[in-house]
């Protein structure tokens, strides 16, 4: 037996350092993320008969709830914008964010079964959840781009600037996010579901520390500081600046975002990295 | 020489047993406090041998202890051991669904694993989606599934449902168009668990007989984990024998299944037989009367006495099944039992047969051979045949004296 002289492919050990992520093997799995959003393309509609309109539904209906709630009865201030493009904007994004991080969270547990049965790099299937999730997005922002237009050439209320350039990057940032955040709460669920219920109302609570219902500027001095520790202010309020053309919005605020962003994401990578290759044995 | 494929290096595996609870976390703290101090994982000293029946005293258990072994490129290896054995186990750790506790695999070329049929199949998608789908989730390129889909298709015989949504389905084509997808993966080493139990008697022999193609035509490695012995025998050429979670035996194949034998308290030893079926003169059909011999040869000693045949038609239904002693036991080296079949009016096209020699006071198979009566098909019309239950006619000859008796009276 000359193993000596044979180079391995591949080696399946106990230990694995932290950091032993295999992006090439990541890469060879590329179609299977299509095929995920594919399939979670293919089986929305399925025997539903309002099929996409529910894509429609669920935001106007939130919007017309906080309307009622945050605009009649409370008289929240919307930064100048009018409220029905305020709200909605703080909605698609919200849902977007909201929606991935809670699938993310799930990914061990929703897909154990198959992850028992076959083997392919976990991480496709939390990456797969945010494309997925960019489909409904996109519908929704197709929506709140009409409401833009309506507002913006009909009634002349809202004036959109250069910052609209930056949508992809925000996306990408909120994808990021509820990625990194995600899966730390995917890979630590495997085996304390505890977790899943601090998550669960955790979303609704963080839900009032991002300004999804009121503008940054309307919050007192002495919270604006809480609220601005959470990366996803800076993208709400550059967001709302680039569309609506509220003020107060400052650039630097987005680059603390990216930052702390960034070292999330990757924590997250490197915990999810981790759990993966032995959770099967505990969740 | 060759090279290896997979070596593997005091492979352990432990689970722990009950519930994860509020333990959990406390096993957990000191396992940590224990990596910091820079020491072994406490709670790898203890955990017991993995014997289901046994109530143990330790929470944790060893799933597989210290394995060793090596396989060598192009081998077929069944692994063969009772429920709990650590089978699957050893299957699942290779294909990197959960790591080991100790030890590590070194191997050299790609692995595609098949632990279950239709793995992420989704019931809302058509065949042909699943193809890709499935095809993907096994580490195919989109290039690949493209290229063998019209192959994987025609393996399935389902073609004509690839545009239905598989929920759609009975059962045997989900499993047809999901073994279908896994056997065409271009890997260097396949593993196999227990996944053709599923599917009709003529579908398992296509999966057989592509398994076999796999690693005797295509020289590719086969790991194949299976209670089929007749299967693993026919497919592999080495074995692993595992009990409790150890490796017992790593050896050719047929010794391996004797040892076998040998843990279930087997007390006959094993033997081999074989099967030839000789028609009296060529066939256009299956003709009541028509006369078909065939001819048992024993390749061991065997102590059995009790001759046993069951018939299957190609749903793997029983047609029936008839045992007899025999006139001369116990039977010597290659002597031969000759079998004469009268066809008493079945119209199948096709039937299978298992034939086992048996001691009738311990019940247990000397030896089980299935084979493959294949008759051209008949037209019912023009036929003479009857169609119904029937009692058959079968004699037993034995060479030496050559009486003969009549079964079933």
């Amino acid at each position: 037996m000359d193993s000596n002289n044979t180079t391995w492919t591949e080696e399946i050990k106990a230990e694995n350092s932290l950091m032993s992520i295999n992006f090439k093997e990541l890469w060879h799995y590329r179609d299977l993320l299509l095929m995920f959003v594919k399939r979670d393309f293919i089986t929305f509609y399925k025997q539903t008969i309002l099929g996409p309109i529910w894509f429609f539904i669920q935001p106007i209906l939130t919007m017309a709830i906080y309307l009622i709630l945050f605009g009649q009865v409370a008289k929240l201030s919307t930064g100048g914008a009018p409220k029905i493009a305020f709200y909605l904007s703080g909605i698609i994004i919200w849902n977007y964010f909201s929606d991935a991080l809670t699938k993310t969270s799930n990914v061990f547990k929703d897909n154990s079964v198959m992850f028992g049965k076959v083997y392919f790099p976990r991480l496709i299937m939390p990456f797969s959840i945010v494309v997925s999730g960019l489909m409904k997005f996109a519908i929704q922002f197709g929506l709140f781009i009409l409401v833009v237009l309506y507002y913006t050439f009909v009634h002349q209320l809202i004036h959109p600037n250069w910052w609209i350039l930056a949508t992809p990057l925000l996306i990408m940032l909120m994808a990021g996010f509820a990625l990194g955040l995600g899966m730390i709460f995917s890979s630590l669920t495997t085996k304390y579901k505890d977790l899943t219920f601090l998550l669960t109302f955790g979303i609704q609570l963080f839900m009032y520390a991002t300004p999804v219902v009121y503008p940054l500027s309307a919050l007192p001095q002495k919270y604006k500081g809480i609220v601005m520790a959470n990366p996803l202010t800076g993208i709400f309020e550059c967001f709302r600046h680039g569309y609506l053309g509220s003020a107060d919005f400052q650039p630097s605020s987005l680059i603390t975002s990216t930052v702390s962003i960034a070292v999330l994401l990757a924590v997250g990578i490197i915990i999810f990295n981790k759990v993966e290759k032995s959770f099967m044995d505990t969740v | 020489m060759r090279n290896s494929a997979i070596i593997a290096e005091n492979i352990s595996k432990q689970y722990r047993l009950g519930q994860v609870g509020t333990g959990t976390l406390r096993h957990d703290l000191n396992r940590f406090w224990y990596k910091i101090r820079g020491k072994e994982d406490p709670y790898l000293k203890i955990g017991e041998s993995n014997d289901r029946s046994v109530k143990g005293t330790s929470d944790y258990v060893w799933s597989l202890k210290d394995i060793n072994f090596e396989i060598e490129q192009g081998d077929a290896v069944g692994i063969i051991g009772r429920n709990g054995a650590g089978k699957s186990t050893l299957l699942k750790l290779l294909s990197k669904v959960t790591k080991p506790t100790t030890g590590s695999f070194k191997v050299n070329g790609r692995i595609a694993s098949l632990l279950e049929v239709g793995t992420g199949f989704n019931p809302e998608m058509t065949g042909r989606e699943n193809i890709f789908l499935n095809g993907a989730i096994l580490g195919m390129r989109r290039e690949e599934i493209r290229r063998k889909f019209d192959a994987i298709v025609d393996f399935s015989a389902v073609e004509r449902y690839i545009d239905t949504p598989v929920k759609r389905y009975s059962s045997g084509m989900y499993v047809r168009l999901a073994f279908a997808v896994a056997a065409h993966l271009e890997s260097e080493i396949l593993l196999v668990d227990e996944v053709l139990s599923v599917g009709d008697v003529e579908f398992q022999k296509k999966c057989l007989g592509k398994m076999s193609d796999v690693s005797k035509g295509e020289g590719r490695t086969v790991l194949f984990v299976s209670h089929n012995l007749s299967a693993v025998r026919e497919l592999c050429d080495k074995g692993l024998l595992l009990e409790n979670g150890a490796l017992k035996v790593n050896d050719n194949i047929s010794d391996v299944i004797e040892s076998y034998y040998r843990t279930t308290n087997e007390t006959i030893s094993l033997n081999k037989i074989k099967v030839t079926v000789k028609y009296e003169d060529d066939l256009a059909y299956w003709a009541v009367g028509t006369r078909i011999k065939i001819i048992i040869e024993n390749l061991k000693a065997v102590k059995g006495n009790f001759l046993d045949i069951t018939f299957y038609d190609k749903f793997g239904k029983r047609v029936f099944s008839i045992e007899g002693a025999l006139a001369k036991v116990p039977l010597k080296l290659n002597e031969k039992i000759e079998l004469i079949i009268i066809n008493p009016g079945f119209v199948n096209s096709f039937l299978s047969m298992d034939i086992g020699l048996k001691e009738y006071s311990s019940g247990w198979y000397a030896y089980l051979e299935t084979s493959v009566l294949q008759i051209p098909t008949v037209d019912l019309e023009n036929s003479r045949s009857i169609k119904g239950l029937v009692l058959p006619e079968i004699y037993f000859k034995n060479e030496e004296n050559s009486d003969q008796f009549r079964l079933l009276e």
